[in-house]
């Protein structure tokens, strides 16, 4: 009694054991559920329900630190994402010189409650990028395999955006997208003016109604704390939700799993994990084992399941498990559009994100880096949060207030002239490219350090290489531009030079982390097969991020559901068979 | 339109609008400036509902760098046509809870308000709360503005700087300053585009496809 431990086993056997709630376990679960199996799910934080966990239409004023970050929130108080860069005592490490930064949800539904709902579907290109360039490696599958499951999950979830024939930016089933805003108009007329194409973004909002389940958008421009009435994509409100309520899903909260059991043949036989809440360890079993967990949480639970028939970690005799890890590169431009001060005021909140962006529109051939970006932009008349008004003094000296020049500072009623006159007119951009991945980055079991709950922890170990470096340099070259074409003032992003790899963010930082356990033909190169299946232990899958072979300029979401739903295809098809 | 009613015609036929309609009302009622009872405690993690009171529970600033921080918020935030000053909105308040929330931020307050005070007494001889509303702002002025301040003033420039930060944004992130600014979102509603007058205003348009493919809302 007392601290002695015990392992719980769990009587009951499950068709299927998914680690992870977030996009690939969620789609998972929603698929394998629907079909009749048996699931169990297991979420390493609390449960979430957006309709009443949601801290949407709150007022800054109801937030006492008025909405600004904390470790709990780094994204803001009202944000729907339970932790972020670090976890009480969830420790993770660097190998000197590295700077990567790991963003780790512990909620039902993972980090799709806050994410910025930019769902894109890989292009042709994006899938045999080594034929194109030599750089990387092709997947082992192609657009045409994956299409069909895009049509689905526009279907099933709904995403806004326009059809525009674009060669490697596909055409989706799509909801009517939203107009531009006044700041999203200048910005269109002055990227088209430079060459850079302007098209409404493709996000998964519900500009109209879809089913009785979710409501339609309200436009708050608040999907980033996740929505009451399930009008965006979150996969706690439009996956778990409807899984579970299907009686077949057991879903397990506050379960962070410790490693895949194995059985003396070496197939997988379920999960080992610790229950956060009574600090118990317990077992469950299941005939298939998927692992969701995100891309290196995922790699993580495959390195420390080390057995006799799996000695360097499950399913890893290719040595590839942790590498290959890759972010989206990332940097960024802002400052103020002096046609928009003094503006008149109205309701602009428009849906969470932009209602524009930029497709990648240039040839690499004629540039000195491999792979495209694609430019998001914002700005306008949003709700005031903390940091509103903050360096006045950069900034009120920069223009004539009401036709008045003032000293730079300030106080007192001119400064409370000064915010308002400036209020609406900020406008900013940023690029999110793709990265090449490579073997030399990699995530390790740190050989000395365990978290809380004693499971080994992550060793960071990536660098940023020239492509990256010249690919931000080129982006910071195209946001002066558009700021130029817009007669708007710079204001931050544009100090940069090589001293800091042109303002490159950090890898890890942009939070599309992939690549750890990516697929191939080639069992000695590649942890999966094409669906997604370890090569050495076929009733393993994994669904997450780890499972990409290289991630496009393309926010990686929506590829993660269409490879979910179509593995979950297959594994009902194998058990079927009784091939797994 | 009355905002109950709007959020109910909006979200006609779905199943959660009650859900929305009860957060709404709550965010109407809760309005007290530095509190923290207006958070959904729903939505906050264990973690997080231990961190927040252990913060309410702290006390920072001692009385007469809370009156200092009055006075100087008063000086940066005053009354005037269109709102009140940033003690009217608890500015003040919010400070004291912001530099317990972010740690960083409390060496450089503490150490700014005794290097004024210190100012004060050397010039004024007197505590700054305690020297007139002129000799106040011949101390002001010669921090408030960065670009023309004597080298010898610039840690005081750095602390005034923090000071017009954290009293701006805190009277501008309260309920008076977010009417001040004239945010007029955080309303459900459905966006149909830039309004007929603001595009005329700024000589830009709408292409005849967006007009067409985009959402519409009929507005008649």
């Amino acid at each position: 009694m007392g601290d002695t431990l015990q392992i719980k086993k769990q009587a009951k056997k499950y068709d299927v054991v998914i680690v992870g709630s977030g996009a690939g376990g969620g789609m998972s679960a929603y698929v394998l559920a629907n079909a009749g199996l048996k699931v169990c799910l297991l979420e390493a934080g609390p449960d979430y329900d957006p309709a009443t966990n949601s801290s949407q239409m709150k007022n800054p004023w109801e937030s006492p630190r008025r909405g600004a970050s904390t470790k709990f929130r780094p994204f803001g108080d009202f944000d729907g994402c339970y932790w972020g860069w670090e976890i009480d005592g969830e420790p993770y490490t660097h190998a000197p010189g590295t700077k990567w930064e790991w963003w780790r949800a512990r909620m039902v539904g993972g980090r799709t409650n806050h994410w910025g709902r930019i769902s894109l579907r890989f292009g042709p290109k994006d899938f045999k990028r080594k034929s194109i360039d030599g750089l990387g490696d092709d997947w082992p599958i192609g657009y045409e395999d994956v299409k069909p499951y895009y049509d689905k999950i526009d279907q099933l979830i709904g995403v806004f955006g326009s059809n525009e024939g674009l060669p490697n930016d596909p055409d989706g089933i799509f909801l009517p997208a939203p107009k531009p805003r006044l700041h999203e108009l200048y910005i269109k007329k002055a990227a088209i003016s430079g060459g850079v194409p302007v098209i409404p973004s493709r996000l998964s909002i519900l500009t109209k109604q879809i089913n009785k389940e979710r409501g339609a958008c309200f436009y708050c421009a608040q999907c980033g704390r996740s929505c009451k009435v399930y009008a965006d994509f979150s996969s706690s409100s439009v996956l778990i939700k409807p899984a579970v309520a299907t009686g077949n899903v057991d879903l397990i909260t506050n379960a962070m799993a410790r490693e895949v059991l194995t059985n003396k043949e070496g197939k997988a036989t379920g999960i080992s994990y610790v229950n956060k809440e009574d600090m118990q360890e317990y077992q469950v079993e299941g005939k298939v084992v998927i692992l969701a967990a995100s891309a290196c949480e995922s790699a993580r639970l495959m390195l420390n399941s080390k057995s006799e028939q799996h000695p360097n970690g499950i399913s890893n005799s290719s040595n590839v498990v942790g590498k290959y890890l890759h972010d989206s590169t990332g940097a960024a431009m802002g400052g103020v559009l002096p046609k928009l001060v003094g503006r008149k005021r109205y309701n602009e909140d428009g849906v969470g994100g932009m209602h524009v962006y930029s497709p990648w529109w240039l040839d690499n051939k004629k540039l000195d880096f491999p792979r495209g970006y694609h430019i998001e932009y914002w700005g306008g008349m949003s709700q005031p949060s903390y940091g509103f008004g903050f360096d006045m003094e950069s900034q009120n000296g920069m223009f004539p207030i009401n036709g008045k020049t003032k000293e730079a500072g300030g106080y007192g009623a001119s400064l409370k002239e000064d915010v308002r006159y400036l209020f609406g007119s900020g406008v900013g951009m940023a690029g999110r490219g793709e990265s090449i991945a490579v073997e030399t980055n990699y995530c390790e079991i740190d050989p000395s350090v365990v978290d809380k709950y004693g499971i080994p922890v992550l060793r960071f170990n990536t660098k940023n290489s020239d492509y990256e470096i010249k690919q931000a340099k080129h982006m910071k070259e195209t946001f002066r531009e558009i700021m130029h074409n817009m007669g708007a003032v710079i204001t931050w992003g544009d100090t940069d030079g090589p001293e800091n790899d042109y303002g490159l963010a950090n890898p890890g930082n942009i939070i599309h982390e992939a690549g750890t356990i990516r697929m191939g033909n080639d069992p000695k190169k590649s942890a999966l097969n094409k669906w997604s299946q370890a090569h050495d232990c076929k009733n393993l899958f994994n669904v997450d991020g780890g499972q990409f072979v290289s991630q496009a300029d393309k926010n990686i979401t929506w590829t993660i559901l269409a490879l979910s739903m179509r593995t979950s295809e297959y594994i009902i098809d194998q058990l079927k068979k009784n091939n797994l | 339109m009355d905002r109950r009613k709007s959020i109910k015609t909006l979200l006609v036929g779905t199943a959660v609008a009650s859900v929305l309609i009860e957060s709404c009302d709550t965010s109407v009622k809760n309005n007290s400036a530095a509190s923290s009872k207006g958070l959904n405690e729903e939505d906050r993690m264990a973690e997080e509902k231990i961190a927040n009171k252990k913060l309410r529970d702290e006390i920072f600033f001692t009385p007469t760098e809370m009156a200092t921080i009055t006075i100087l918020g008063d000086i940066i935030i005053p009354k005037d046509a269109v709102s009140g000053s940033a003690s009217e909105a608890k500015v003040p308040e919010f400070i004291e809870f912001i530099v317990k929330d972010m740690p960083a931020h409390q060496t450089p307050m503490r150490g700014g308000l005794r290097w004024l005070e210190m100012i004060s007494l050397k010039k004024f001889g007197n505590s700054f709360t305690a020297i007139t509303e002129k000799q106040r702002i011949e101390i002001i002025d010669e921090i408030a503005y960065p670009k023309k301040a004597k080298a010898s003033m610039k840690q005081g420039v750095a602390f005034f700087n923090l000071m017009r930060n954290l009293t701006t944004t805190g009277f501008y992130t309260s309920e008076m300053g977010v009417k001040d600014v004239g945010y007029m979102g955080n309303v459900p509603n459905q966006w149909n585009g830039v309004p007929d007058d603001v595009l005329k205003e700024h000589n830009l348009a709408y292409t005849e496809r967006e007009l067409k493919e985009c959402v519409n809302y009929d507005t008649k």
